[in-house]
């Protein structure tokens, strides 16, 4: 079988997501990361942050959304049932912080076959409020028998 | 903070998830796949039981390169990492590196996390400032 690959370059809507405090909090909690300036405006301010910063892989909170219209685009059409995530790639710059909001855009690096498997590539790419980039995030997900 | 060098083995991170941790994990990262968190589902598709998600691990990866850099959140510039094994609740999960390369302040850091025999992440490459 041939894969389908009408969607390579395309871009999808961007996704705005608001950085809250406590959904920092929450995120650091399940990692179990216990520094004070994800929890502590204070300590926070004299580490040198405008409010609670997010832990680095906070980014699937704000990024991850984005990509769900991608998943389902009939232009992609991937086997849900037989996909697995098989990579993953984030290159963090401007730290993200409580009261920050984050605009992610998705695009689709590539589609293609290797070894009897689809490979679906994407990237995204979020920038805050004054336009900085906070990350680029590459997603691999792996369909088994195409 | 310590030097790096090329070869040197990094401090190890030991965390064993709880049986509710995926549920946490998926309140606070907002993926709610079944898969991770009813092990009736994840039995239905053919898995052993529900599987942690894999952004959790790497999560794990991610916080051990940050403590390696002394724990600010700036310091994790790059993490690149492949899936691979299925990470099981209630398994200890242990976090291992070794420095690839150390030059200018820029470490890299090659990491694996594994449960007993099994990698559920490899080549995991992270880069850190120092």
């Amino acid at each position: 079988m041939t894969l389908k690959t009408d969607a390579v370059g395309k871009e999808w809507a961007p996704v705005t997501y608001q950085v809250g405090r406590e959904k920092i909090k929450e995120y650091a909690t399940a990692l179990g990361i216990d520094n004070p300036v994800h929890f502590d405006v204070e300590a926070a301010r004299t580490a040198g942050f405008r409010d609670v910063v997010a832990p680095p892989m906070f980014t699937v909170v704000y990024s991850g959304p984005a990509l769900g219209p991608v998943l389902f685009d009939p232009e992609v059409e991937m086997n849900f049932a037989a996909m697995v995530h098989g990579g993953q790639e984030f290159e963090w710059e401007e730290p993200v912080c409580s009261g920050d909001e984050i605009v992610t855009t998705p695009k689709c690096l590539e589609i293609y076959e290797k070894d009897g498997k689809g490979f679906y590539v994407f990237e995204t790419t979020s920038v805050n409020q004054n336009g900085e980039q906070v990350v680029r995030a590459v997603w691999t997900n792996i369909v088994r028998g195409v | 903070m310590a030097d790096f060098n090329s070869g040197d083995q990094v401090p190890e991170l030991r965390v064993t998830p709880d049986k509710y941790l995926p549920h946490r994990y998926a309140g606070a990262s907002g993926d709610f796949n079944p898969i991770h968190i009813d092990p009736e589902f994840a039995q239905a598709v053919g898995l052993p039981s529900n599987i942690l998600h894999g952004l959790y691990s790497m999560g794990l990866v991610a916080r051990a390169n940050t403590t390696l850099a002394g724990g600010d959140p700036r310091a994790l510039k790059r993490l690149s990492v492949q899936f691979r094994g299925m990470g099981m609740p209630e398994q200890e999960i242990v976090v291992t590196g070794t420095v690839k390369a150390a030059e200018d302040g820029r470490v890299v850091v090659d990491t694996v996390a594994s449960q007993g025999d099994s990698q559920i992440i490899k080549n995991a490459e992270a880069e850190i400032e120092l």
